[in-house]
């Protein structure tokens, strides 16, 4: 147990007889843990290693917590009317609850102000360095890693210290994912990624085409709806859009209720297309296209309002974009139609820039590292990644979890060298492995979970590492 | 490690129905300087309110320094009326009040608040827990009320309340006229809450580990001293006693001694981390 290494800025100067890299002194940290990011994951990541004994530096690019969750950070997704995709039981961390007084689906304001209680009531802050950016992540000897930051912007000198673990918990909704359209270059109109909408001013008295069927997607089009003079929605297949109450309660506690009975898929999703028939009814008869893939098989939409306006006719459903004219934008089934605004609320792509790609099996270099649990590497046993899934439910109970799995395998490593080694090898036998039913295949369902069965994984990997 | 291997991550019955909240009332004492003491959060047991605890502990920990809160449980005191409530939906509400706190809390259960107070800890990682004369329930405790106060205890096991006596709460030591009024403001809990005494499963292991306080009287006529032992065991210690006083340890004559023990034990225990 690390009790040395609390507090105190890692200093280089202080330590001038430790390795050396590039020329550059490194500091080292003995037994502390790195955790890059002080979002929702990374927060969870130094309360659950303090839990359990650790020091924790965490770097943070940004001046407060919160990452993607806080609207003053520039790489933050969230726009005015941003609330919760999932009811506060999946959303909170499950050992601090948000209060009874919110409301079910809580306004991202309210989770910003739940991340700032949470760092004040574990008092985490003292273990933030803010204004820190992380600008290179390499192993060193003995599974230690060099961690070399800079102030955010790249001022000042860089200082690389050594720890004794990493816990990536940089976020995946930062860096925008444009698709390619022929003649986009020439077309006249307003084009914007979805991260860079934060108002629906932006949409006022406009003709808006929204590309896209995610949550954002939707929620841009149905404010389109109220805001712009026209909005088309473009989507490239069918959807399930399902609401947010069901038989008088929040959608996703209905369908856990099934889940906790253990009623297999293929019920779960008969019930859930005849309750969908019932309550929203055939959607191609507004011109939307048909699911072309069962309930579940894609990330789930929740929108109550989106089928209410396509229903008023202030969304007009199109189809996929074709190519861009100057003045207009041609459809795939051959439609024209003439927006002066495109929304492309065509998501995010994960990205870790501080890390060589060879690190995490990503050796196409594209964001996407093989990993076990979506969480550890092969070869590497003390670095993890935090938060790096998209679950059908909200993400930082899985944070959480994972980050408390991280925690005590460090522990195991100290305590009881054969378990660390037992689990070192299920990651490199078994990375790779998915959590969820059949998935449509596209660049952001590779990390779609399904919560259920992500966290009974997750729950069997402790009991290996820790049963009898 | 039996304790980590009964870690649940699966919820199902609580993600899918959640408790209903419900008003609650907290009654605080702020020490007048910050100095840093972690808030310390007082958990009634059933009949009583946050009132027990505003008479004389609460301000006796803000004197020493600690910010101190007393709740109570619903349908307790000045919280909303909860007949149907459960066991579960205490320890929602001691969590819920815990969480809302501004710094990581010290729970402190008296009687079968301490048993609400096992259940939250495996919901919250408070910094460290104190139980006060533990009711944890189970048979023996039935028989030695049955045997100590039959006509108050034996409607509680039909659903009725039960209704503690002068001489299981109290000493001698106390005067009568103040005994009385204590008593007259006991209210009741919700008969499934008080069904759960005897059947219950245990609680689960505490999160975040913290250190455990088991204190009482081995005069008390309520929890007898073998539950005390048995209790502190559980959290691998021995409990602290404090001879010829009742079950109601904050409202008793000598009231003083138990809680500068607790806020004694608190300023030595380094926190679980």
């Amino acid at each position: 147990m690390s009790t040395s290494t609390d507090h105190g800025r890692p200093d280089p100067e202080a330590n001038p007889s430790a390795p050396s890299r590039d020329g550059r002194p490194v500091s080292d940290r003995g037994d502390t843990v790195c955790v890059i990011g002080a979002g929702a994951s990374g927060l969870t990541a130094i309360k659950n290693l303090r839990e359990h004994g650790f020091g924790v530096d965490c770097y943070e690019r940004e001046t407060g917590v919160g990452g993607a969750w806080n609207w003053r950070h520039d790489r933050s997704p969230v726009y005015a009317s941003t609330h919760l995709i999932s009811s506060k039981p999946f959303t909170q961390f499950p050992d601090f609850p948000m209060p009874d007084s919110w409301p079910d689906y809580p306004h991202h304001s309210q989770l910003l102000s739940y991340f700032e209680r949470y760092a004040d009531h574990f008092d985490l802050r003292s273990h933030i360095w803010f204004g820190t950016e992380v600008v290179r992540v390499e192993p060193a000897a003995g599974d230690r890693w060099d961690v070399t930051t800079r102030s955010t912007g790249g001022y000042g000198p860089e200082r690389t210290s050594q720890y004794a673990a990493v816990v990536v918990a940089n976020g995946h909704n930062w860096s925008p994912k444009l698709p390619r359209y022929e003649g986009l270059e020439q077309f006249r109109g307003e084009i914007m990624h979805a991260s860079s909408y934060k108002d629906p001013a932006q949409l006022r008295g406009k003709r808006v085409l929204v590309v896209g069927a995610g949550n954002t997607g939707c929620d841009i089009a149905v404010e389109a709806a109220q805001q712009a003079s026209r909005c088309w929605h473009s989507t490239r297949r069918g959807y399930w859009y399902a609401p947010k109450y069901v038989l008088g309660r929040p959608a996703d506690q209905v369908n856990d209720s099934l889940l906790a009975l253990r009623v297999p898929l293929r019920v779960r999703q008969w019930l859930y297309h005849w309750t969908l028939r019932l309550t929203v009814g055939d959607l191609t008869r507004f011109g939307l296209p048909g699911p072309d893939h069962r309930v579940y098989e894609t990330h789930p939409i929740a929108n109550s309002q989106l089928v209410y306006y396509v229903g008023h006719g202030a969304i007009g459903p199109v189809p996929d974009v074709a190519r861009f004219h100057p003045y207009a934008v041609e459809l795939t089934d051959g439609r024209e139609i003439d927006p002066e605004l495109v929304v492309f609320a065509t998501g995010y792509l994960p990205r870790f820039e501080f890390l060589d790609a060879s690190v995490f099996g990503d050796s196409a270099g594209v964001g996407r590292p093989t990993l076990w649990l979506n969480a550890f590497t092969p070869g590497h046993p003390t670095l993890a990644v935090a938060g790096l899934v998209q679950p059908d439910s909200g993400l930082f109970t899985l944070s959480h979890w994972q980050t408390v799995l991280f925690a005590r395998l460090l522990r195991a490593r100290r305590d009881r060298p054969e378990r660390a080694a037992a689990f070192a090898q299920q990651v490199r036998d078994r990375a790779g492995e998915r959590y969820s039913g059949q998935v449509k295949e596209s660049s952001r369902h590779w990390f779609e979970v399904g919560h259920a069965d992500y966290l009974r994984a997750v729950q069997r990997a402790l009991h290996d590492l820790e049963g009898k | 490690m039996s304790a980590s291997s009964q870690l649940r991550i699966m919820r199902g019955r609580e993600w899918s129905r959640p408790v209903r909240p419900a008003r609650r009332e907290v009654l605080s004492a702020i020490p007048e300087v910050e100095e840093g003491r972690p808030p310390l959060l007082f958990v009634p047991g059933f009949g009583h309110g946050a009132w027990a605890f505003a008479e004389h502990w609460l301000g006796h920990a803000a004197s020493r320094g600690f910010p101190a809160y007393a709740m109570s449980l619903r349908g307790h005191g000045g919280s909303e009326p909860a007949p149907e409530a459960t066991l579960r939906a205490y320890a929602h509400d001691v969590v819920q009040v815990a969480a809302g706190l501004p710094r990581q809390a010290v729970l402190v259960g008296h009687g079968a608040g301490a048993l609400v107070v096992a259940h939250a800890l495996a919901r919250y990682p408070a910094r460290s827990a104190v139980l006060v004369a533990p009711v944890f329930g189970g048979w023996g405790v039935l028989g030695a009320a049955l045997r100590r106060n039959p006509s108050g205890t034996l409607p509680a096991v039909f659903g009725g309340p039960l209704r503690l006596s002068r001489g299981q709460l109290f000493s001698r030591e106390l005067p009568e006229a103040e005994a009385r009024r204590h008593v007259a403001r006991l209210g009741r809990a919700g008969r499934r809450a008080q069904w759960a005494l005897l059947g219950e499963p245990e609680a689960e292991p505490a999160v975040g580990a913290p250190p455990v306080l088991v204190l009482g009287s081995p005069d008390d006529r309520v929890v007898p001293t073998s539950t005390l032992n048995r209790v502190a065991r559980r959290y691998g210690s021995a409990p602290l006693l404090f001879p010829g006083m009742g079950h109601d340890l904050m409202l008793d004559a000598r009231w003083a001694e138990p809680i500068d023990a607790i806020l004694d034990w608190l300023e030595k225990e380094p926190a679980a981390h």
